[in-house]
């Protein structure tokens, strides 16, 4: 039973070692919004799928002859990182049905600002191509200057606006 | 030398890869308390700053094995997937990315992870990712421009800036080390009794950053060794000191002309050079490609002779330095560069004598191998010259 959370410095050795190894084996980096496209490509082209493929942004990953959007490195990745959490919280036993929030907001409320906040990061990344893990950490670790700048961009519109939005979270 | 995809590692298997990879990945972003919304957005209001700790050491960390790997001739960085930069996206994608991550205290990576232990702010924050990559995707025809501009291509950032990457690596770790000295500092301020980094073992720490310092000085020294090898062998002492096997014309023109077919030229001048006129099924390359795994099958084998054509002789000789240097044998260089074989074969301004009592024959020999090459170059102009070149990796999200 230890629910103390791990040194950041070592926890950030290991994160970087597991991309790194990531890197080393496939050549690629690690992602998340990947992901979350692809479920979403899947089920408009399972909903809707002569519109998945006029569309120019579904398009590129449906048709005649393309894998389902479902068989991708990042689904399998982030399927991983789901058991992976889940082990971790059961070793360290925090595994809790909770929501978490800012001592001044109400549970409803941080329910909706979370899936705005979530909304935000899936429109974010389809520009940047990645997210903070994909586009920011991968990017940094194989210095591309994209990865350099969606980092900043994420942090520094962080801090900006930060403040406004105080009372979500002191 | 890694990568092992495709390679090594099949596109079935590496999904395998990808799920343990990603177990471990939900594992220590759980571990280090990723999956805790408040502590994710504390780092913005100065309560916490474990997120620039995990996230900033592990950019270093990740960087420095890949720089590291890179020098010792380990893992192939020119074939990795690096992120293109679409400037203007990117900043645009960024800043709303940054608003997202204020308003959920997730970013998608660990929402996955937090929901994984049960939050439910989490899975919240998932299922408004998902609305987010319905929404854009369903008004894409709106900024699909916007979308595709100031594509600036696979850039590095030291490139950019116009540093080497050895200054930039130990840029980004001085940088590192003194954010984490600084928001330790105001961590204890905002939060005089509860700062997390009020457990830390300050020795401990010292001593760790005094090792990244150390380890980015040797950054500063580390020369890359593609460009350093390629630096050394272009080296005018270096080439004289080192004599290279030199093919006289005349004795390819007739290798060419008895259809030779254990001879291999590589034609190294630039592409646009080479497809306005090259040699009878040459290949073109540039000297960097040589360290590929691509060009192992055609440079490999012994009893094939591998005849280098550049500009000038100087230029064969370096890439001969190299792929002798690579393990390569039954190299040569063409004498004088393809300019000289254009002059006494190809395209002659007249008979040339070469001073010895076999003008007439050699004059002969020339008119002869001049009409049979030209019709060979016509001919193989019609085939397919392109060796497999360097497969870029696909990746990002």
């Amino acid at each position: 039973m230890n629910t103390k959370y791990m040194n950041p410095y070592l926890a950030g050795v290991l994160l970087g070692l597991v991309l790194l190894a990531t890197i080393f084996i496939t050549g690629r980096g690690l992602g998340a919004s990947g992901a979350i496209k692809s479920l979403v490509v899947f089920a408009v082209d399972g909903v809707a799928p002569a519109h998945a493929e006029r569309s120019d942004f579904y398009g590129t990953y449906v048709g005649p002859g393309k894998d389902s959007p479902l068989k991708s490195w990042l689904v399998f990745e982030v399927a991983g990182v789901l058991i992976g959490g889940f082990i971790s919280g059961l070793v360290s036993d925090r595994l809790k049905v909770v929501t978490e929030s800012g001592p001044r907001i109400r549970p409803r409320a941080r329910w909706f600002f979370a899936a705005t906040g979530g909304a935000l990061f899936g429109i974010g990344a389809q520009f940047a191509r990645g997210c903070t893990s994909g586009a920011a950490l991968s990017g940094m670790a194989v210095l591309s200057a994209a990865g350099f700048i969606t980092m900043l961009a994420i942090f520094g519109t962080g801090y900006a606006v930060a403040y406004v939005f105080r009372r979500l979270w002191i | 030398m890694g990568p092992f995809v495709p390679d090594l590692i099949s596109d079935q298997l590496n999904l395998v890869v990808a799920l343990l990879l990603g177990i471990a990945f939900g594992f220590v972003l759980e571990q280090a308390g990723f999956s805790s919304s408040r502590k994710l957005a504390g780092v913005f209001y100065g309560y916490d700053f474990t997120v620039l700790r995990v996230f900033f050491t592990a950019a270093v960390t990740a960087m420095s094995g890949v720089v590291l790997l890179g020098a010792l001739g380990l893992l192939d960085t020119d074939v990795i997937y690096v992120n293109p930069t679409w400037l203007l996206p990117a900043i645009v994608g960024g800043a709303i990315m940054g608003v997202g991550f204020v308003l959920g205290g997730y970013c998608p990576g660990t929402s996955v992870c937090a929901a994984a232990i049960g939050k439910v702010d989490a899975m919240f924050f998932v299922g408004g990712g998902l609305l987010g990559v319905l929404i854009f995707g369903e008004l894409f025809p709106l900024y699909e421009g916007f979308y595709h501009s100031t594509d600036l291509g696979a850039i590095t950032v030291f490139q950019s800036l116009g540093i080497s990457q050895g200054v930039f690596a130990f840029a980004l770790i001085v940088v590192a080390v003194a954010a984490f000295a600084i928001t330790t500092r105001i961590e204890r301020k905002v939060d005089p009794n509860g700062a997390p980094s009020l457990q830390f073992p300050v020795g401990s720490h010292r001593a760790a950053a005094a090792g990244v310092l150390l380890l980015g000085v040797v950054f500063l020294i580390l020369p890359d060794r593609k460009t350093a090898l390629v630096e050394r062998f272009s080296d005018p002492q270096y080439i004289a000191a080192h004599p290279t096997a030199v093919m006289p014309v005349d004795e390819l023109a007739f290798r060419i002309v008895d259809n030779e077919p254990n001879i291999r030229i590589i034609d190294i001048r630039s592409a646009n050079a080479f497809t306005a006129a090259a040699l009878p099924n040459a290949v073109n390359a540039r000297i960097r490609d040589f360290f590929g795994k691509d060009w192992i099958p055609l440079l490999s084998p012994r009893h094939v002779k591998k005849v280098i054509v550049g500009e000038n002789e100087q230029e064969e000789r370096t890439a001969v330095l190299l792929l002798q240097d690579l393990g390569y044998e039954n190299c040569t260089a063409l004498e004088g560069g393809y300019g000289a074989f254009d002059r006494a074969i190809l395209h002659p301004t007249g008979p040339v004598s070469t001073g010895s009592r076999w003008d007439a024959d050699v004059n002969t020999f020339r008119a002869g191998a001049r009409v049979d090459i030209l019709k060979k170059i016509e001919e193989s102009k019609h085939a397919v010259k392109v060796v497999k070149t360097a497969k870029k990796i696909q990746g990002g999200c």
